[in-house]
């Protein structure tokens, strides 16, 4: 470590004012306290302070996302050769989901973070660690077919528009993986919905090309109940046999890279419920929200296979545990206040399964339900925290 | 008596608890008077460079409210009046005869009225051991308080044990809370924990309440928001017990002896121990060699929370009961700290397994330095900060209210009741570092310079 300490120390003139490099300060900066923690110490104030910072906290929530990754390439490749009809062993279906998967994670990271350095070098401030989590968070919401510069173009939107225009990590009103999303999902509909861009059929990297066989259909889960036309369906998986329930919890589906396993997703809830750096109370609630909706339009909604679902397959199918886990309990966009938590999350759930089952045109409501909660986030918290200015100036009129 | 038991806080096991032992001490021959350790009054110079004073003479008095002396602590000379840039005032230094002398004040009578007892108060110094709130500040001599609290105990990290602190002197305690219940048409609230001794739990004149609970039990400001909440247009006082000791004490014998007992306490003290000495001593002559050598340390005039910074030439403020040493620890490096298991390193968060090794041995102790351990951010947890606030205020939404310095929302949220150091463990355990008591202390002044 004395030997990386001497660089950096060797470094730092260069980097400092005045330095030739001068202009890579916050690069240099960020690339530092990375390696050590800063030594700065307390100005004013409290003189000791807790050993948690920003990093420890992002990267947790990385760890968290990375059994809905593996899972994610795994079922890349898994989908692929069932798709083309070809034998493979569990390790060459992860390596061709690898391959698949791994050019989207790096334009992410290496358009995201440029940005982020960039604008952090402008403003003379040091780097912040929030895009680590987008960057990570953005090729598990996509379909695996996006074309890599769509990825490149919505991820430089989002960050720009959702995030550094309001001042960057911190200020934000909208999740920015979601907006990313959103700008595909707006910019570029035949990309990110219908039923070719769920399941890789195509090489990756020139390697495992095939035709698809006969009885494909790429269709995903909610795909086929939103063009369902009878009033009960039964779901198959892209070879047309029947798909149970079991298979969209462990995530044998077709869908966005991260989504299909509820219990990788479980497994990420857990590390970050333990570690306490996601609300349980917005998870929760998002949950109860989902299963009181879809349990309202199983006894009172209209005639439609998607509202006759039971309502516990709506909360593993699509995007509702991931963003349940991973996308309302960002503590930035969310309702910050204990009790807002709750309605927040709950709210949240109502609204994706409203959007899922009274809206024909998309099959997925979980982005806009919660695109939607991060605005009402805020009108959530002013009610809660006006209730506390009531209590007090109650206090003042009763004497 | 009520007892209020609080579930939010947070206790922070510091190394370095001073054991109940008091240390010989030879008294030096300077002692200092740092206006600025009186908050929030415009000092004057009531004496010149060269004068004699006697221990209770008007040293400082404050521009807005003549009435309002600070006095020295000792006999001696004046030595100096240093002054530093713009003509502010510095410090001012008494030289001590090796004899004391007391300057002579009438007595206390507790059958006088409230204005002739003030009076008293404020021309003897002890006026200005007296903080108000709102506005964290020292009283306001021309507003009575609706009332005054007193808290029996200290429960930040390191704090003082009043019970050994105060053995043998609850007949200085009692007759000090006398005399401040004479000072308010209200109650004072005499607030003790269930560790209190016996001698200091029997007070007269007083409600007594108990608070169970980590730190910030022991804090005024918590006391003041559960038991009597400070409503606006009302003011309330505060005032540490060992000073009730020392009011009592003049009460009792009619002159101004300001000699009080302090702990030495944190890491880096070699013997931390409780020194009988007066406010206004040079922290040098305080430690006295008793600091751990070859590392840069940092001397706090109270505790590591929310004390105030101050160097070995420094002095003793009269408003700190410890004094702790902690390491600077700027020149430590910590290899990729973000990942690494840290077993030494405290946390209130669940990201360290310290966090389970607390919970099997929660006396266990950790070293401080003075790191932040991070950088910079805006606020990005929610949450962390109300689990250890325990009053009926949303800590981060007045805060952003603060940050915006909006007086509407500041005076709806609760900024009348707070004080800096109610945001301590705020300012600890946040993971964005931001500097809470700075901004609080900042809002504060704002507030007060716009309002009042």
């Amino acid at each position: 470590m004395k030997f990386l300490k001497n660089i950096v120390d060797k470094l730092e003139p260069t980097f400092s004012e005045g330095g030739k490099l001068a202009k890579l300060h916050s690069v240099f900066d960020g690339f530092k306290t990375f390696l050590f923690v800063p030594n700065h110490t307390a100005k004013s104030g409290a003189h000791i302070h807790d050993a948690i910072d920003s990093k420890r906290t992002m990267i947790t929530v990385v760890l968290a996302l990375v059994p809905a990754l593996l899972f994610g390439m795994w079922n890349v490749g898994y989908q692929h050769f069932l798709a083309i009809g070809q034998d493979a062993n569990f390790w060459t279906q992860f390596a061709f989901g690898l391959l698949a998967v791994l050019p989207t994670l790096v334009v992410s990271y290496v358009v995201g973070l440029g940005i982020e350095f960039i604008i952090a070098q402008i403003k003379g401030e040091e780097i912040q660690e929030g895009f680590l989590v987008t960057g990570f968070l953005i090729p598990l919401i996509v379909p695996v077919d996006t074309p890599l510069w769509m990825i490149a173009v919505a991820t430089a939107f989002a960050v720009i528009f959702a995030k550094e225009v309001f001042g960057g990590t911190g200020y934000n009103i909208f999740n920015v993986a979601l907006v990313t999303r959103a700008f595909l999902f707006f910019a570029y509909p035949t990309a990110m919905s219908g039923d070719h861009v769920w399941v890789r059929t195509r090489d990756a990297f020139w390697w495992g090309a095939g035709e698809p066989i006969n009885a494909f259909s790429g269709a995903t889960p909610l795909g086929q109940l939103a063009t369902s036309s009878e009033s009960t369906t039964i779901l198959h998986n892209i070879m047309g046999n029947p798909s149970s329930f079991l298979d969209a919890f462990l995530g044998l589906i077709p869908g966005s890279v991260g989504e299909t396993s509820t219990l990788a997703i479980l497994l990420g809830a857990i590390l970050l419920i333990v570690t306490n750096i996601a609300s349980w109370k917005t998870m929760l609630s998002v949950f109860l929200g989902g299963a009181f909706m879809g349990l309202i339009f199983n006894i009172w909604g209209p005639d439609s296979a998607i509202a006759n679902l039971p309502w516990y397959e709506h909360l593993v199918l699509g995007g509702f545990a991931f963003g349940a886990v991973f996308m309302a309990t960002d503590p930035v966009t969310s309702a910050r206040t204990e009790t807002g938590k709750w309605i927040y999350g709950f709210l949240i759930g109502v609204m994706a399964i409203v959007i899922r089952v009274l809206n024909p045109g998309y099959p997925e409501g979980m982005m806009l339900a919660i695109l939607l909660m991060n605005i009402f986030g805020c009108l959530i918290d002013y009610y809660v925290v006006q209730s506390n200015i009531t209590k007090r100036l109650k206090r003042t009129t009763i004497k | 008596m009520k007892t209020i038991k609080l579930k939010k806080g947070l206790n922070i096991e510091v190394s370095g608890k001073a054991t109940l032992h008091i240390a010989p001490m030879s008294q030096p021959e300077m002692v200092a008077i740092v206006p600025d350790d009186f908050k929030g009054i415009t000092p004057k110079v009531a004496i010149k460079e060269g004068d004699t004073v006697k221990a209770g003479s008007a040293i400082l008095f404050d521009k807005h409210h003549p009435e309002l002396k600070i006095v020295s602590p000792v006999s001696g000379t004046v030595v100096e009046v240093a002054r530093g840039e713009r003509r502010k005032l510095l410090y001012i230094s008494v030289k001590r005869d090796i004899e004391t002398t007391y300057e002579k004040f009438n007595k206390i009578d507790l059958n006088a009225d409230r204005q002739e007892i003030l009076n008293i108060l404020l021309e003897t110094g002890f006026s200005a051991l007296i903080r108000q709130r709102p506005y964290d500040v020292i009283a306001n001599p021309t507003i009575f308080p609706k009332a005054i609290f007193v808290s029996a105990f200290d429960s930040a990290p390191l704090a003082p044990d009043y019970n050994f602190i105060l053995k043998g002197q609850a007949s200085n305690v009692q007759a000090g809370l006398s005399v401040l219940a004479k000072l308010t048409e209200g109650k004072v609230y005499y607030s003790i924990s269930p560790d209190t001794s016996a001698e200091l739990k029997n007070m007269k004149d007083v409600d007594i309440n108990e608070f169970i609970g980590a730190h910030p039990a022991g804090n005024v400001g918590v006391q003041i928001n559960h038991l009597n909440p400070i409503n606006k247009g009302e003011v309330v006082w505060t005032l540490n017990i060992q000073d009730v000791a020392l009011l009592g004490r003049f009460a009792n014998t009619g002159i101004v002896d300001l000699t009080k007992t302090i702990a030495l306490a944190g890491p880096e003290v070699i013997e931390p121990t409780y020194i009988k000495t007066i406010s206004g001593t040079a922290i040098a002559a305080i430690t006295n060699c008793n600091i751990a050598k070859g590392i840069k340390v940092r001397y706090i005039n109270g505790d590591v929370l929310s004390g105030t910074q101050t160097f070995e030439n420094g002095s003793l403020s009269p408003f700190a009961n410890l004094i702790s040493v902690i390491a600077e620890g700027d020149t430590a490096d910590e290899f990729i700290g973000w990942a690494m298991p840290r077993l030494n390193k405290f946390s209130n968060s669940n990201l360290f397994a310290t966090k389970i090794i607390r919970k099997l041995f929660p006396k266990k102790q950790f070293d401080f330095d003075a790191r932040i351990l991070g950088g910079k951010r805006a606020f990005i947890m929610s949450g962390e900060m109300e689990k250890v606030f325990p009053m009926d205020i949303m800590p981060e939404q007045l805060l952003k209210a603060m940050i915006t310095k909006n007086l509407d929302k500041m005076e709806q949220l609760g900024a009348y009741e707070v004080a800096p150091e109610d945001f301590g463990l705020c300012e600890f355990v946040c993971t964005s570092k931001i500097e809470l008591q700075k901004i609080v202390g900042d809002s504060l002044d704002y507030m007060r310079k716009e309002l009042e």
